[in-house]
């Protein structure tokens, strides 16, 4: 059995496998680079790349089968804080952060950071409030603490409600994401290209569950971090002349602000760096409070920290899990900064012969638009710019989509394709990661709590494990064929996970934690309360045919529900806790306990009495 | 089991969990407040209002999530409940 093949030398030597690891994939990369020297086809190093890694990921998969429910649940509780940080940041940075956060930022300027801070700032909640005492319970799933400390199965069953709102529209865009990636770098046709992204997610979670979705993302987090900076530090390194993006994009922000100021074609642009073009300071703040709040709520990252050998390691490594999306997310506005300097020199107040040759690569997939048309050639756009009686590209004629402004980077830069397929790659590991993460927390879900602990209280351990993996079956493939058919308004709804889940889950978790006398007609009343109400305004304000397009209320935007729904659950809690009487004695000892980092986990010892 | 007390655990901890939400919500929101006073101030090429959200409280958040572990750690030991 895997088991014992793998056990105690695998974790003990973790470090010397991921640095072979490591050290082999650039070594891929460099062959890759000379493959492309002596004139193998494109195509050919993309599939390389894509197929490479694909396979990488599935053996680890395989190798991490397990039929034990602990190991499957929760890798056994022994991954160390610093590998559960890494797996932690790729389960969170989804194809959309990779590929499209920098895209964002170009577009918003600096109202896009609000993405940047919500996104970070949320892993303080998670090490403060809600992680370490989650881990001491000792629960598999987020359902299965509100179970037990709000007593029953209607706090449970909201719990499940709540995490399928916020876990199933984002996995199926994460699903599209592998689709969108397939059809660009290996020519696959989009619907089949999302069948073969299933197919390797599916071999990363279903044989070993937690343990290896854990230890494919530490793998997947190294391609994607490694493929997210190479082009933007030798972007930095060919504009500034020194590769540390990070440090010199100052140089391009001060750059950008002077071309704006005196670059006529560049009349209506935004300022970069100037607050509240986008947003007005209200939603600004809304956003960055519902993303953070949101954070802590997601039972796909909160269910990470339930890996970790002690409570003491669960706080240790939301650190390091931060640090991990920290690299990545503080690099995200240096490629929009680099991106935004190349076109506002070289784009923008050009004639349409002098521009450069990327604008055509990306034109020809209708994701660079000039003068209204796709850029395919010159003569398409000549035609287009003549009619709007233009002979340069002023800034009103020239439309770049969000999500081409990390793979463009590459090109932009004068690299070799060699570095475009890595970016794939890495687009492919960030969507893959965050899809094995939400997977697991559905399936895990509805094997667990539903079938486990509501249905079979007796069911023997293989029938579970069983179970577990039809059903993640079954969510994998009710994903895709809503990735394939389901109209492309449904990925819209992906916005509407931070709120849902924040309101629903963020007041429970906490009061359930820091407030002894939280009772359970407190706990199921608010977050109905908070979840509905969260609900209510997002189909009340989104427009047709999502929702009724209703004016929204104190102009906050659709996006920002949560920051109506998150009060009204504490609220609801806290009143209605007070007017029912406070939880038996047994409750408030095991809240003590879960207080409590000495003594092991509380569920193990509570097993069965506790629901 | 857990006492009701243990060493006046729950206080300190309580009282290290509103220290870092004071610290997360200056760094979340108070400091962003001030973006056009702080965009005055140019540094290595950033607008400081802008370096404050796009790197300067992500810093802070790093550092403060593992000033928090260290620092409960603490408390833990000392007050005897700390994991074997």
């Amino acid at each position: 059995m895997a088991t014992e093949t793998q056990g105690g030398g695998f974790l003990a030597n973790l470090g010397k496998i991921y640095a072979i690891y490591t050290g082999g994939f650039l070594g891929f990369v460099i062959l890759l680079g000379i493959l492309e020297q002596v004139g193998v086809p494109e195509r050919t190093i993309g599939f390389m790349f894509v197929g490479l890694t694909l396979v990488v990921y599935a053996g680890i998969g395989i190798l991490s089968r397990t039929m034990q429910v602990s190991e499957y649940y929760v890798a056994g509780r022994s991954v160390p804080a610093f590998y559960n940080g890494m797996a932690t940041a790729a389960d969170w940075m989804s194809g959309a952060s990779f590929l499209a956060m920098a895209g964002s930022l170009y577009l918003l300027g600096y109202d896009g950071l609000a993405f940047v801070l919500g996104w970070t700032g949320g892993y303080v909640l998670v090490a403060v409030l809600v992680a370490p005492y989650l881990r001491k319970f000792g629960a598999y799933t987020v359902p299965d603490f509100l179970a037990a400390r709000f007593g029953g199965n209607l706090a449970r069953f909201l719990g499940i409600v709540v995490l399928l709102a916020a876990s199933f529209t984002y996995v199926v865009a994460q699903i599209r994401g592998t689709g969108l990636i397939a059809e660009r770098f290996l020519g696959i046709p989009y619907d089949y290209g999302v069948f073969v992204g299933l197919f390797g997610i599916l071999l990363c979670s279903m044989l070993g569950g937690m343990r290896a979705v854990t230890w494919t993302q530490v793998a997947q987090y190294i391609v994607l971090i490694i493929a997210y900076l190479i082009p933007v530090v030798i972007m930095s390194y060919k504009v500034t002349g020194i590769p540390i993006p990070q440090l010199m994009y100052g140089e391009a922000l001060q750059q950008i602000t002077e071309l704006e100021q005196t670059k006529e074609a560049l009349a209506g642009a935004k300022a970069h760096v100037t607050p509240y073009t986008s947003y007005d300071p209200l939603n600004y703040f809304a956003l960055i409070l519902c993303l953070m709040i949101g954070t802590a709520s997601l039972p796909h990252v909160l269910m990470r920290y339930f890996t970790t050998p002690s409570v003491r390691a669960a706080r240790k490594s939301v650190g390091w899990s931060l640090l991990f999306i920290f690299i990545l997310y503080f690099t995200a506005p240096a490629y929009a900064a680099f991106a935004k300097l190349e076109i506002y020199q070289n784009v923008i107040g050009k004639g349409l012969e002098d521009l450069p040759a990327w604008i055509y690569v990306w034109g020809g997939n209708a994701k660079v638009h000039i003068c209204g048309v796709a850029a395919i050639s010159l003569d398409a756009i000549k035609d287009a710019c003549s009619q709007a009686g233009t002979e340069i590209v002023r800034f009103q004629d020239f439309k770049i989509a969000k999500d081409v402004v990390v793979v463009a980077t590459p090109e932009i830069a004068g690299l070799p394709f060699v570095i475009t397929g890595l970016v794939g790659a890495g687009g492919l590991a960030a969507a893959m990661s965050t899809a094995d993460g939400l997977l697991l927390a559905m399936a895990n879900a509805l094997s667990h709590d539903i079938y486990y602990r509501m249905i079979d209280r007796h069911a023997p351990t293989s029938r579970r494990l069983i179970v577990a993996r039809v059903i993640l079956f079954g969510i994998a493939i009710a994903g895709a064929f809503t990735a394939t058919f389901a109209p492309p308004d449904i990925l819209k709804l992906v916005a509407w996970a931070f709120s849902l889940a924040a309101a629903g889950n963020f007041p429970a978790l906490v009061l359930g934690i820091w407030w002894k006398r939280c009772n359970t007609q407190g706990a199921v009343a608010g977050m109905i309360a908070g979840f509905g109400a969260t609900l209510f305004y997002l189909i009340w304000t989104a427009a047709a045919p999502l929702g009724f397009g209703n004016e929204l209320w104190f102009g906050v935007r659709n996006i920002s529900a949560g920051l109506f729904g998150i009060p009204i659950g504490f609220i609801v809690m806290i009143v209605v806790s007070k007017m029912t009487p406070e939880p038996s004695a047994e409750l408030q000892a095991m809240v003590d306990e879960v207080r409590t980092p000495k003594g092991g986990v509380v569920q193990h010892s509570g097993e069965g009495a506790t629901a | 089991m857990a006492s009701s007390d243990n060493g006046g655990y729950w206080e300190r901890t309580k009282g290290l969990m509103y220290i870092c939400m004071v610290v997360w919500f200056f760094f979340s929101f108070v400091i962003h407040f001030f973006v056009h006073a702080l965009n005055s101030i140019t540094i290595l090429g950033f607008p400081l209002g802008f370096w404050m959200a796009s790197q300067g409280a992500l810093i802070a958040f790093v550092i403060l999530i593992f000033w928090f572990a260290a620092k409960q750690d603490q408390i833990d030991r000392e007050c005897g409940v700390a994991e074997e």
